[in-house]
C-alpha cells in the first residue's frame, strides 16, 4: 500500500518536472515573439529599421583606425608606419611597467633570499670523507674555457640587461640622469654586441655537452632522493646528475634558445619585423631572461658556496677523488674503467713547477 | 596655462602634405626621419579619409613611461619633449607610441639607431631657446616666439589645428554643430539622392 503510493508520488514528481521544462522552452520562444507580433501590428510589415541604423561612416573610419587598420602614407623612412593608432604599445607598456618590473624584481630578490635561507638552514654540502689528496680530470681545458666565456658573458649581459629594466628606478636616484644615461648607452651597446657572440658560445655549449645530458633511470632515482641536497643521502649520478641535466635542458637549451631568438629579433631590426613583433619579443626576452637569471643564482650557488670541492672542477679542471665518489660515483667508476689513474696533488704541483722551469729555460734560449 | 593639443579634422584634410613639408623645412629634419605624416584610410575608395599625424603630446605619454633613461618631460603647456643628450636610442618609445611618432636617424644591425627624434610642437628642447644647440638637435622654437606650430599654421583648409586644447575643441565643436553629425545629413546619398 505505502510502496504503491510512494511510486505514484515519484511519478507525479517526474511528470511535473517534465511539464515545467516544456513550459519554460515554449515560453522562452513565445514571449519574445509576442513583442515582434505586436510591433508588426502597430507599424505594419512594410516598415524597415535597418536603413536608419546604418553606421556613421565617420565613426566607421575612426573605429577602423582605433582597431589598428593600416592606411597609406607617402612618407618613407625606416620608422614610418602606415597605421594611425596601434594598440600593442600600450599593452606592452602595461606589461613592462607593471608585472614585468614589479614581479621580476621581487622574483630575483626572492630567489636570493631563498638561497640565503637554504644556506643558513642546511649549510654547505661537505666532503664527508675529507680530501683524499688524489684528483681526477673533470673538465678539460676547452670545456672550461667555453664555460667561463659563456658564464662571464652571461653575467655581463644580465647586469646590462637588468640595468635597462630596473635602472630608471634603482640607478637614476644614485647616479643622476646624466650619469645613468652615459652608463646606459654603453650598457646597451655592450648588450647588443655581446649578445650574438654569447648565443654562438651557447650553441657550442649545447652541442658539446648534449651527449652527457641525456636523461636516464639514474636521474629519476636522483630526483626521488632529492638530489642529496637535503639530508645525508648521496644518490648515484653519472658525469652529470639530474639537477645539472635540468639546468642544461631548461636553463641552457630552453631559456637560452628563447632568449637568443627573441634577442636576435630585437637586435637586428633590419628584416622588416614590425614594432608589434618587437614588443612581443621584448616581453619574451625579458621574462625568460629574468627566470634564467633566477635559475642561474641557484646554479652558481650549488657550484661554489653550496658544495665543497665542486668549483675546482671548473677552475683547475680536476676534482678530489672523494668528491667524485660522493657526488658522481658512476662517473668515477667510468673514469677508472677507462684506465685513468688518480694523480696526487703533490705530484701535480711538482709537474707544474718542472714545466714552468722548462718553459722559462726554453724561452731564454730563444 | 594653456594645454597644447593637435587636432586633425578628417572632414577637411585634403592630403596636400603641406604640413609634412612645412615641418621638414622648418626644422630641417633629415631624410628618413618624419616628424609628421599624412595617413590615408580607404585610399582610392569611396569614404577615403586622410589624417595628419605627429606626436600627440599625450597627457600620460607611453614613450615617457617606458623610457629606460627617463629622458622625456612635459612642459607647463602640456608639450611632451625629450632630452637627446640622455637618449640612448633603445627604440622602446617607438614600440610604445600608439601613433608611431618617435623616429631615429638609422636602422642598422645590433640595434644602432642614433638619438630619437620626434615632433616638438615647435617648442625646441631642453637647450636654451634659440641657441645653436637647440636648433641642430630639435629644430626651431616657435613657441618661445609666441607662435604656434608651423604645420597647423600652414594648413590651407584649416584641417590641422594646434594650440590651446580648449580653443581647438571650441573651434571643432562649432564646426560639427554647423555641418551636423548624423549620417543622413552628409555623403553622396544626401548630396545627390538615393540613386547616386
Amino acid at each position: 500500500m505505502s510502496a504503491e503510493s510512494e511510486l505514484k508520488r515519484r511519478q507525479r514528481r517526474w511528470r511535473s518536472m517534465l511539464w515545467s521544462l516544456v513550459a519554460i522552452l515554449v515560453l522562452s520562444v513565445a514571449l519574445p515573439s509576442l513583442g515582434y507580433v505586436m510591433a508588426q501590428q502597430v507599424y505594419g510589415t512594410e516598415r524597415e529599421f535597418s536603413e536608419e541604423r546604418a553606421t556613421n561612416p565617420r565613426a566607421d573610419m575612426w573605429r577602423d583606425a582605433r582597431q589598428g587598420q593600416g592606411g597609406f602614407t607617402t612618407q618613407t623612412g625606416p620608422y614610418v608606419t602606415d597605421t594611425l593608432i596601434t594598440n600593442v604599445g600600450e599593452n606592452w607598456r602595461q606589461i613592462r611597467m607593471g608585472p614585468m618590473i614589479t614581479w621580476g624584481g621581487w622574483f630575483l630578490i626572492g630567489v636570493l633570499v631563498l638561497i640565503a635561507l637554504f644556506f643558513l638552514v642546511f649549510g654547505r654540502v661537505r666532503l664527508e670523507e675529507g680530501r683524499s689528496g688524489m684528483t681526477v680530470v673533470r673538465w678539460r681545458a676547452y670545456e672550461r674555457a667555453l664555460h667561463w666565456f659563456t658564464a662571464i658573458s652571461f653575467i655581463i649581459l644580465a647586469i646590462t640587461g637588468l640595468s635597462l629594466l630596473f635602472g630608471r628606478a634603482v640607478l637614476i636616484p644614485l647616479f643622476g640622469p646624466q650619469g645613468f644615461a652615459a652608463y646606459a648607452q654603453g650598457a646597451m651597446y655592450v648588450h647588443n654586441f655581446l649578445g650574438p657572440v654569447f648565443s654562438v658560445a651557447l650553441l657550442a655549449m649545447i652541442l658539446l655537452w648534449i651527449r652527457h645530458n641525456i636523461p636516464n633511470r639514474t636521474d629519476w632515482q636522483w630526483f626521488k632522493q632529492g638530489g642529496g641536497l637535503i639530508g645525508r643521502k648521496h644518490p648515484s649520478a653519472g658525469r652529470l646528475n639530474g639537477g645539472e641535466k635540468v639546468w642544461f635542458w631548461v636553463g641552457v637549451v630552453l631559456f637560452g634558445v628563447t632568449v637568443s631568438v627573441s634577442g636576435f629579433v630585437l637586435d637586428f631590426p633590419i628584416f622588416g619585423q614590425t614594432r608589434e613583433t618587437m614588443a612581443i619579443a621584448q616581453v619574451v626576452h625579458a621574462v625568460v631572461a629574468l627566470l634564467w637569471i633566477g635559475f642561474f643564482f641557484g646554479h652558481a650557488y650549488i657550484g661554489t658556496l653550496g658544495t665543497e670541492g665542486a668549483l675546482e672542477g671548473m677552475t683547475r679542471g680536476r676534482v678530489d677523488v672523494n668528491w667524485a665518489k660522493q657526488h658522481h660515483d658512476l662517473w668515477y667508476e667510468d673514469v677508472l674503467a677507462k684506465g685513468e689513474q688518480p694523480v696526487s696533488v703533490d705530484e701535480l704541483e711538482k709537474n707544474k713547477t718542472a714545466r714552468q722551469a722548462g718553459g722559462t729555460a726554453g724561452q731564454a734560449s730563444h | 596655462m594653456a594645454r597644447m593639443k593637435f587636432l586633425c579634422d578628417a572632414e577637411r584634410c585634403i592630403e596636400c602634405q603641406a604640413c609634412v613639408t612645412a615641418c621638414k623645412n622648418e626644422h630641417e629634419v633629415p631624410w628618413g626621419v618624419n616628424r609628421r605624416r599624412v595617413i590615408v584610410m580607404n585610399d582610392g575608395r569611396p569614404g577615403e579619409k586622410s589624417v595628419s599625424v605627429a606626436c600627440m603630446h599625450c597627457t600620460d605619454a607611453p614613450c615617457a613611461a617606458v623610457c629606460p633613461v627617463d629622458c622625456f618631460y612635459t612642459t607647463a603647456d602640456g608639450i611632451v619633449l625629450h632630452d637627446k643628450d640622455l637618449c640612448i636610442g633603445c627604440g622602446y618609445c617607438f614600440y610604445a607610441c600608439p601613433f608611431g611618432a618617435p623616429q631615429y636617424p638609422r636602422q642598422t644591425a645590433f640595434g644602432v639607431r642614433g638619438k630619437m627624434d620626434k615632433c616638438t610642437f615647435c617648442a625646441g628642447g631642453p637647450e636654451v631657446a634659440h641657441s645653436e644647440a637647440e636648433l641642430t638637435k630639435y629644430g626651431t622654437n616657435r613657441i618661445a616666439e609666441g607662435k604656434l606650430p608651423l604645420c597647423a599654421e600652414m594648413c590651407a583648409t584649416k584641417a590641422l589645428l594646434a594650440g590651446d586644447g580648449d580653443i581647438v575643441a571650441d573651434i571643432y565643436r562649432k564646426r560639427v554643430m554647423r555641418r551636423g553629425g548624423r549620417p543622413q545629413t552628409w555623403g553622396w546619398q544626401a548630396a545627390y539622392g538615393q540613386d547616386a
